[in-house]
């Protein structure tokens, strides 16, 4: 996939690293009992500790710690078992304690690795520079009173994962795959639910471009807190067009913080350089360094699912799938069970396509995750063992299916109450083609005269002559053999 | 009443379990010494009331049966410790009304032992300073008197409020917490034993951080054994204190009485500078002659990175402080100054913590805040770091040589209330002697030893190895013995 900006001066390239921050998946947060869910009312899950009262001290909560293990493992990624709590210090009306408790120069994840399954079913690899566990802050609310503003801190130490990306990505496309690819490994982990509309995954994205050609990096803009992923694209797109102009029109490009302003489809400055804090990052004296052996990373490594790259290549080689079909399935985790219900001893390929046209065009025009599928797996395997006896045609299976779809049955009571069985019995469909040859002597002229392909109107009338019950194979054997000159 | 207040807790513990007389009247007869010692200022806070009702709750536990390990004793608590209702100030005007809806760990220790808190204590504006002359609610005066000359004394800091009122018998006992010699300077300054266990021996929950990797809470007490009877009650793991050791606590007052023989005391030869004070120099070499009198060997040791401390914690210390102080910022409790409507929120800040800060305090949070900075961070605070362990370092080596460590606990006595105190380092030196063990993280008390010649008490501090406050119990209490130091009398 290649994205080059077409400028005046020459083709441009665009590099870009990504920052997600994914909200653990955890009971309680990452320094206090208390409650870490989502949606409950203002300031009701607020410990001293979150509310940064005096004298009150953070105690890491270790499910948190196995969470960040596993997100590691499931990147590939160096385990670090020595890791070091800093505080990042700046001053905000929704972070109480005055610093952020991150992780800085000793994160507990290091170097890992990111498989891209790209839209021509290759692959390409997208290095992770490292992961950190950090609080999130809580969250002020400027437009519901008229002078001041108000502050929520239920979000206020909740457990964070910052993943960063090497700037390896090359096109918003690309930044749009990774992201999803993650999403998708976060949900299979289950560290993370992955859900961008309650902020429970955002991105930040830093963007520069440079001369097709070159090699050094140019000046980078950071555009914070976007959340979603087609915004993801624009932004990026947007941001690399910005640098390009700037550059072209004989500008320099200034090192910020911007924004994307999604109504516009543009991104403008937020904190200029000048105005970028200093963190006096120094380690947290309240925490210990955090220390792990071998031991309990092999234990949370026994407990990893198997991964969407895994999963995809096992399906690639037990169901003889395409590298792109297996990439589109493994993507949800549910998804892939749900074909491998319906594929296991079946007719792999049927079943690929079943799922990913009839099923995902139900569920995406109802909007509904798989799980909830008004067919379920189970029925919609006995409805290809009827296609594969014989009982069904793939037309009549498709009726069937739209009757499962609206009633939720089973295909076998549906087949039965509607006699929907399809006719095998040479003799019933030789009667309806002897019917139809008689009712029609110029077409069977036609025929003879050498116009083979109205042999499909010929299917088409002994179908409707026995209610499409017929076997349409059966049929168009039949035909061939009457209608021979 | 007057003689309940002479009392040492040791005594008042055993006379009240033998009902010579009650919690409420022990309680009540020091209310009466608060009363009557308001010049002092000890106290930013009493609790009075609420001092009454728990006395009588202990005097109901003595009649069941179930007295704690200080059912009844009346003790002052440091004004860093939160405490549950009860309004904890820091000594700033920051937190002035703010009353917290917890209880620290080490002051719900001691209530749930049955001590009576009889009030909050003055101290060094968020325990920053050596005089109390810091505290937002004035300065304390020192129970002591020069000989020949007028005028009040402090009484040290930053637990300035602490030393005064258990050396004024206002209180039988109180709690001080030290980061760089906050316990130890003012007990030596007081006359009176002050204790700063193990880092990590005390939570630090809900106590007022100024640094947290120094902080730590401790007795202070007219004798020894009761600092030992305090301690053992204070300390022990908590849970919410990641720093907090997960530790068996000893019963400190068992291992007293068993002297110092074959001990040997290292003499550290850094803590012997020149131009040292002649009486802290002659009441230290008494020191050695009273050990080694009982029994223990004077051994000359050197802790090559002394002279480093002072600068080494003056960076430590206020980098952590810049950072634990931020959430001091008007927008949760404590003071707000609001500006006019539409004014931005920093500049709600800044005028908040304008106001709200002493000069020592917005003195060490600029310190702190620069020497953080970026640019700056590897050649302070980083290598601030590097020398920190080599000072613990220092401590390691000279305990695998020796099994305590006695030097002065200030350079001085304590200092006029009026002298004119504008050079902060001049400030800073009082704490000489104390801050290494402070950055080592060993245990380390100060027991009062003689007189100046103004008749001024001066203190030997006494060093031991991490986990071993019961040498540095049993020293003590030697010393304490031999120094047979003229504790003050209870006021009139």
């Amino acid at each position: 996939m290649s994205y080059v900006i077409k400028g005046e001066t020459g083709d441009w390239e665009v590099v870009i690293g990504l920052e997600v921050h994914a909200q653990v998946i955890a009971k309680s947060k990452l320094f206090s009992g208390a409650s870490a869910d989502f949606g409950a009312g203002p300031n009701t899950q607020v410990s001293f500790i979150d509310a940064g009262m005096p004298g009150m001290l953070p105690v890491i909560n270790e499910h948190c710690v196995a969470q960040a293990v596993r997100t590691g493992l499931g990147l590939k990624a160096k385990i670090n078992q020595r890791s070091v709590f800093a505080r990042k210090n700046y001053f905000y009306a929704d972070m109480p304690q005055g610093y952020q408790i991150s992780q800085y120069d000793m994160p507990i994840v290091g170097e890992g690795m990111l498989i891209l399954d790209m839209p021509d079913g290759g692959t390409r690899a997208i290095g992770i520079e490292r992961l950190h566990l950090e609080q999130d802050a809580g969250k002020s609310i400027h437009d519901m009173h008229a002078s001041s503003s108000l502050i929520d801190l239920n979000r206020s130490g909740v457990a964070l994962m910052e993943i960063v990306s090497k700037p390896d990505l090359r096109t918003p496309e690309e930044a749009g795959i990774y992201l999803k690819k993650l999403r998708s490994i976060l949900r299979y982990l289950g560290t993370c639910d992955g859900n961008m509309e309650e902020g429970s995954l955002r991105c930040d994205a830093n963007v520069s471009v440079r001369p097709v050609g070159s090699v050094d990096l140019r000046t980078r803009c950071e555009i914070k807190n976007v959340n979603s992923v087609r915004f993801v694209m624009e932004a990026i797109a947007y941001e690399a067009q910005r640098h390009v102009d700037v550059y072209e029109s004989g500008g320099a490009i200034a090192q910020e913080t911007r924004l994307f302003d999604a109504n516009k489809g543009e991104t403008r400055t937020m904190r200029s350089k000048e105005m970028a804090h200093d963190y006096r990052y120094f380690p947290d004296p309240d925490l210990l360094p955090l220390e792990f052996d071998d031991a309990y990373v092999a234990k949370i490594k026994a407990t990893l699912p198997e991964l969407p790259d895994d999963k995809k290549a096992r399906f690639i080689t037990d169901y003889g799938l395409n590298a792109y079909d297996a990439g589109v399935l493994v993507a949800d985790q549910d998804n892939a069970a749900y074909f491998e219900a319906v594929a296991k001893g079946r007719d792999a390929k049927l079943a690929n396509n079943w799922v990913s046209s009839n099923v995902f065009a139900v569920l995406n025009a109802r909007n509904v995750p798989i799980t909830e599928s008004p067919v379920s797996a189970k029925h919609l395997g006995r409805l290809l063992d009827l296609i594969s006896d014989n009982t069904l045609s793939s037309r009549m299976a498709k009726d069937v299916f739209e009757i499962m779809i609206e009633t939720g049955k089973d295909p076998e009571s549906i087949v039965e109450a509607g006699g929907m069985k399809q006719i095998t019995d040479t003799g019933a469909i030789e009667a309806a083609i002897d019917q139809v040859v008689a009712q029609n002597a110029d077409k069977v002229a036609q025929y003879r005269a050498g116009k083979v392909q109205i042999m499909g109107w010929f299917v088409g009338q002994v179908m409707k002559a026995t209610q499409g019950k017929a076997s349409p194979a059966l049929c168009s054997e039949l035909l061939t053999k009457k209608l021979a000159p | 009443m007057t003689d309940l207040t002479s009392l040492t807790i040791a005594a008042a513990r055993d006379k009240l379990a033998n009902k010579e007389f009650t919690a409420l009247e022990l309680t009540e007869a020091h209310l009466e010494a608060m009363d009557k010692s308001k010049d002092l200022n000890a106290f930013i806070t009493t609790t009075a009331d609420l001092a009454r009702a728990r006395a009588k709750e202990s005097d109901a536990r003595f009649q069941r049966g179930t007295a704690g390990a200080l059912e009844g004793i009346p003790l002052g608590i440091k004004d860093l410790f939160c405490t549950e209702g009860v309004e904890t100030t820091a000594g700033s005007h920051i937190l002035e009304g703010f009353k917290p809806p917890y209880e620290s760990t080490v002051s719900q220790k001691l209530r749930d032992g049955g001590a009576v808190m009889l009030g909050k204590l003055n101290m060094d504006e968020f325990a920053m300073g050596s005089s109390n002359l810091s505290s937002y609610f004035g300065p304390v005066k020192n129970p002591w008197k020069a000989k020949n000359r007028d005028g009040d004394l402090v009484p040290g800091g930053s637990s300035g409020g602490s030393a005064a009122a258990v050396a004024g018998h206002l209180v039988m006992g109180a709690t001080g917490t030290d980061t760089g010699g906050s316990i130890r300077q003012p007990a030596s300054f007081c006359g009176i034993v002050g204790v700063k266990p193990t880092y990590g021996r005390c939570s630090r929950w809900g106590i007022v951080a100024f640094a947290s990797s120094l902080d730590q809470a401790g007795p202070m007490t007219r004798n020894v054994r009761d600092a030992a009877i305090m301690l053992t009650v204070m300390c022990g793991h908590d849970p919410k204190d990641s720093t907090s050791a997960p530790l068996a606590v000893p019963d400190f007052e068992a291992a007293l009485g068993q002297g110092v023989k074959g001990l040997r005391i290292g003499i550290p030869k850094e803590y012997r500078p020149e131009g040292l004070n002649g009486e802290v120099a002659a009441l230290w070499d008494k020191g050695i002659q009273w050990l080694k009198a009982a029994g223990a060997t004077p051994v000359e040791i050197s802790l090559p990175h002394t002279k480093s401390a002072l600068p080494t914690y003056y960076i430590v210390a206020p980098a952590e402080a810049s950072s634990n102080l931020a959430r001091y910022d008007g927008v949760r409790f404590g003071l707000r100054e609001r500006g006019l409507l539409g004014d931005s929120l920093d500049s709600m800040y800044s005028k908040t913590r304008a106001a709200g800060f002493g000069t020592e305090v917005k003195r060490r949070i600029l310190i702190g805040t620069y020497v953080l900075s970026a640019g700056y961070y590897d050649a302070y605070y980083l290598k601030a770091q590097k020398v920190r362990a080599l000072i613990a370092k220092d401590f390691t080596d000279a305990f695998d040589k020796v099994d305590a460590i006695l030097t002065p606990t200030a350079p001085t006595a304590a200092f006029g209330l009026d002298d004119k105190q504008d050079d902060p380092i001049a400030m800073y030196l009082n704490d000489v002697f104390t801050v290494p063990a402070s950055l080592a993280g060993i245990p380390g008390a100060s027991v009062p030893a003689g007189l100046n010649s103004e008749g001024l008490p001066l203190g030997l501090q006494v060093l031991t190895k991490r986990w071993d406050e019961e040498t540095m119990f049993r020293v003590c209490q030697v010393l304490e013995e031999a120094a047979n130091f003229p504790s003050l009398k209870a006021r009139p």
